[in-house]
């Protein structure tokens, strides 16, 4: 089994994508991000150069031309970048894509695919640090993809390409050397199916994006303590398996959410107010929420540092619902 | 005694504009068709005659330009209240909100803010389709550097209005519609209300139930009939999203020891999450039951006559969840 | 007498101001030389978009503008603000996150607010400064003011609707903004030509009719000259005007591109037309200043970065109470 880094499986999985399907372009550059991984789409190039179309700085019209191609037969692959750039095209995510199949009654599709980096990233700066999917999820009709593994990734990408809705894949760019063995032939990874990264019995670490590789952190850090830690991967924020995380929580009792997006309406707040309603009886002690505090992300390092709902904090959380 | 009288909502906010605007020439307001048109709800009527084109300005249909302008006319000196016509369109107003709006003060590190008002329309019910019928104040509460108000009544409306205006941070001003000629009683002052304070609107001893916007008379409808079996309810109005007065949810929920967040807008990700979230983390030994979350269908708002009531909870919705969490 | 930049005796002199235009290029050059080399060594957080050979643009058009009168810059931004008269060490401490920082460290260099001097911010969204150039403008002549305001944007917001829609604002409220387009050829890594339709651009703004030029952006006097229209005209009350500026950036996007995009013989092209030699040969030819004189102002520049960077480096990162401070006013 090769092994790739989570870049490189990203853009594995969009090649099959394009090979299986002739509807299929790719609208956007620097894919695999700017930083040490980001040959991985000189293979996408190469293979299927002629697909690709490098656009003008106009997200809106951009996001607009991906969802009507789709609504036209098309199967695009829009790529922008950062993810705050896509907040001038958020008119054509929300309004139009996540809404066209609803309102033409069935008869309209748009099979859109786009693809974000979001998230703190190292002097980003207050304007480019946004992870936006939160917002995404609060309305419906669009299917929200947070890979977190190279395995992921290309099945994710794959069922993304081959979803008939508007699919917004958001990665955290940090994430994109992660290296492991990865299947080399085609393979999906359903949405709505959340994994189970770790198993454990004394607290459900519920997590996604780049949180999942913090809790991971956290959870070897805690083992020391002879606290056990089960990660679970939510892996898609819509639709989400919220099955898997209550059989989790029932089973260890404790439940503490992860997640980068902005605490208020942010992801961890609703993980939790879903997953209680369900799975009261069996908490043992009150949920509790790890995600970034309600200011804007500062451009120096120690600020920025401090904002980062990282590994420490996670551990931090899990010791205060253990302790009963 | 202070001299009362009846006011819509409409009118309430109307005139809470009146006054901001002849106590300070700095507010401007900018819209479509909010000058000599009066507004496409009647919301601006009068303004124009009494303050001139320069501060009643009407703009091209360019959401993201003119928003864009508010905000840099709130840097340099003004305090725009600057309409969006349907909440549905401040999705092309996101990057500005987002990304400059809510950062330059703190990008600026204290030295300017931006004391500008994004008053918009929302809420289901007129049939005006998914393009035309949602409030979006979950994103708003997401983003820090803003303050969201979403007020359930004209006497509200009107003071949250004048705070808003006064106040030297962008804030967000949702207006449900449906609300518009519904009125009811305000003191001939017309008193600010301060934003962060929410109004306890009925006492109660087995359920709490926290209600946004229009379903506070909903949940007072609900309230009414449950009386009649004993089961008496504590009604709270939060008036702001953001920033959010926990303390007297907390406070309340410690008391009834059940919890029921009723919104207009979609469930997932939104502020029903949120308080549930804040309530369980704040008062959890204190739940006799989880917190219950009654909000709008995860679907587009469709326009036919009998699907879009069903988008949105009422009153015997409601209802049958505090019998459901009392049980 | 132009209050933009400071002169050497005071006196309305097109030599002295050519002068001072030269002294600020070259602050900007070695300005940006040494955050190159910072950042080169690790001490800039996050990405920095550096704006040598394009500094002729910078100079020139804010040497047209008061001190009253307002600015909008974007991502490559450092020329701008030092033009305007940012402080040269807490302009650098705040592309290196310092406490001491024009903005306590918090913004860095695309997000630099210096209201002190007019400056509404470098902006990390393309065309993001345009709607809020032009808000000041509103917002002036609302107060009965003919203060003007510069919005500065690249080739790359040519393509965005919101240039088009504050264009087209201006235009009918007869707003006092000049819309600069700083065109280096480039948006990020794409050459404009291949993603920019029309055969002209100066009738992007022509369509509105506002009066739309493409001058020489490696010209400082060519672009002073054009601004001074504009301004003018602005400050007239007759609305805007649109100069597109055609320069070169000598580096990349940001530090650390490698430029595989640009062609050789294109660049060495540019590189002979560096502001800065056009500039020192009028001045020896106006006989405003000797070579030597010249040459000693390029030592203090460059003396006067190197200090900075001293001081900079050595001084303290925000407290973590910072953290949480001017979120609300």
């Amino acid at each position: 089994m090769p092994q790739m880094n989570l870049a490189e499986a990203l853009i594995d999985g969009l090649i099959w994508s394009l090979r299986a399907d002739p509807r299929a372009t790719i609208i956007g550059r620097g894919i695999a991000g700017h930083g040490p991984e980001h040959a991985a789409e000189d293979r996408l190039k190469q293979e299927f150069g002629s697909r690709i179309i490098d656009p003008p700085t106009s997200e809106a019209a951009v996001a607009q031309l991906g969802t009507g191609a789709a609504m036209a037969g098309a199967r695009p692959f829009v790529h922008y970048g950062t993810a705050v750039f896509a907040y001038e095209a958020w008119n054509q995510f929300i309004n139009e894509a996540a809404n066209i199949h609803y309102m033409s009654n069935g008869q309209l599709s748009a099979p859109v695919t786009f693809h974000l980096f979001h998230g703190i990233r190292g002097g980003g700066g207050p304007q480019h640090s946004g992870s936006p999917y939160a917002m995404y999820a609060n309305n419906p009709g669009l299917e929200i993809v947070l890979p977190t593994s190279p395995r992921d990734a290309k099945g994710l990408m794959r069922s993304a390409m081959a979803s008939n809705n508007p699919t917004i894949v958001i990665q955290n760019a940090k994430l994109l050397g992660l290296t492991e063995d990865v299947p080399a032939e085609d393979y999906y990874i359903p949405f709505g199916k959340a994994d189970v990264k770790r198993a454990g019995k004394d607290v459900s670490v519920i997590a996604c994006s780049r949180s999942v590789i913090d809790a991971l952190e956290a959870a070897a850090i805690l083992e020391n303590e002879d606290v056990s830690v089960e990660v679970i991967d939510i892996r898609t924020l819509a639709p989400l398996d919220v099955d898997t995380i209550i059989a989790s929580v029932e089973k260890t009792g404790r439940m503490v959410a992860v997640d980068e997006t902005y605490e208020i309406c942010g992801v961890a707040s609703e993980l939790i107010a879903s997953v209680v309603t369900r799975a009261f009886s069996a908490l043992k002690s009150q949920p509790v929420r790890v995600a970034r505090p309600m200011t804007p992300v500062p451009f120096s390092p120690p600020l920025e540092a401090a904002v980062n709902p990282g590994t420490q904090k996670i551990v931090e959380a899990c010791r205060r619902v253990c302790l009963r | 005694m202070d001299e009362s009288r009846t006011i819509n909502f409409r009118d309430a906010v109307l005139e809470a504009l009146f006054i901001e605007m002849r106590a300070d020439s700095n507010v401007i307001l900018i819209g479509e068709d909010v000058g000599a048109a009066g507004g496409v709800f009647k919301q601006t009527q009068g303004l124009f005659a009494e303050f001139g084109e320069r501060r009643v300005i009407d703009t091209p249909i360019s959401e993201p330009g003119a928003f864009g302008m508010a905000i840099g006319a709130a840097m340099s000196g003004m305090r725009p209240v600057f309409e969006v016509m349907f909440g549905d369109f401040m999705t092309l107003c996101m990057d500005q909100l987002v990304n400059q709006a809510a950062k330059v003060r703190y990008m600026s590190n204290g030295r300017v803010g931006v004391p500008l008002v994004l008053r918009t329309t929302m809420g289901t019910g007129a049939n005006l389709g998914p393009q035309h019928s949602q409030g979006f104040y979950a994103w708003a509460a997401h983003t820090p550097g803003l303050k969201v108000v979403v007020p359930s009544n004209a006497a509200d409306a009107c003071g949250l209005m004048r705070a808003a205006i006064l106040d030297d941070d962008p804030v967000l001003f949702f207006e449900d519609r449906l609300l518009y000629n519904s009125s009811c009683e305000i003191a001939s002052d017309l008193p600010i209300v301060p934003i962060g304070s929410a109004r306890i609107v009925r006492d109660g001893r087995d359920v709490t139930i926290i209600a946004i916007g229009r379903m506070v008379a909903f949940a007072q409808e609900a309230a009414n009939r449950l009386a009649k079996d004993g089961v008496d309810v504590e009604i709270i109005d939060p008036r702001t999203i953001l920033p959010f007065d926990a303390a007297t949810v907390v406070t309340s929920v410690k008391k009834t020891h059940r919890a029921i967040v009723v919104d207009g807008a979609p469930l997932a990700y939104g502020v029903t999450g949120e308080i549930a979230a804040t309530i369980m983390e704040q008062a959890f030994d204190w739940l006799d039951a989880p917190v219950m979350r009654l909000a709008a269908v995860n679907a587009p708002v469709p326009i036919s006559r009998s699907l879009e009531p069903l988008v949105r909870p009422d009153a015997i919705r409601i209802e049958n969840a505090v019998r459901a969490v009392i049980a | 007498m132009k209050k933009g930049l400071k002169t050497q005796n005071g006196a309305s002199d097109d030599g002295q101001l050519m002068l001072s235009m030269h002294r600020t290029m070259l602050r900007i050059r070695h300005f940006e030389e040494t955050i190159r080399k910072l950042a080169a060594s690790g001490a800039v957080p996050g990405l920095v978009h550096l704006c040598a050979g394009q500094e002729a643009t910078n100079v020139g058009i804010i040497a047209a503008l008061e001190e009253r009168d307002f600015i909008a810059s974007h991502h490559r931004g450092h020329g701008h603000c030092i033009a305007k008269g940012a402080p040269i060490e807490e302009l650098m401490a705040e592309i290196l996150g310092k406490a001491s920082g024009l903005c306590g460290g918090r913004s860095g260099s695309m997000h630099v607010i210096d209201m002190d001097r007019r400056n509404l911010g470098t902006n990390g969204i393309v065309g993001g400064g345009i709607p809020l150039a032009a808000g000041a403008a509103l917002a002036a002549r609302s107060r009965g003011s003919d203060d003007v305001c510069v919005c500065f944007f690249g080739d790359g917001a040519l393509n965005q609707g919101l240039l088009h829609e504050c264009m087209n604002m201006a235009a009918i409220w007869k707003l006092a903004v000049v819309f600069v387009c700083e065109n280096n050829g480039y948006g990020e890594f794409t050459a404009i030509d291949d993603v920019t339709a029309g055969p002209s651009m100066p009738g992007r703004g022509k369509v509105f009719g506002i009066p739309s030029v493409m001058i020489d952006g490696m010209d400082v006097q060519a672009v002073y000259d054009a601004a001074r229209r504009a301004v003018a005209y602005a400050r007239a009350g007759k609305g805007p005007s649109f100069i597109i500026c055609n320069t070169w950036r000598f580096g990349g996007h940001h530090v650390g591109d490698k430029q595989e995009y640009k062609d050789d013989d294109i660049t060495k092209a540019w590189l002979l037309r560096d502001p800065l030699l056009k500039s020192a040969k009028v001045l020896a030819a106006t006989g405003v200043a000797s070579a030597k004189a010249i040459a000693q102002m390029e030592i203090d520049a460059i003396t006067e970065m190197m200090a900075a960077a001293d001081a900079v480096r050595r001084a303290p990162e925000p407290a973590p109470q910072a953290l949480l401070e001017h979120i609300y006013g």
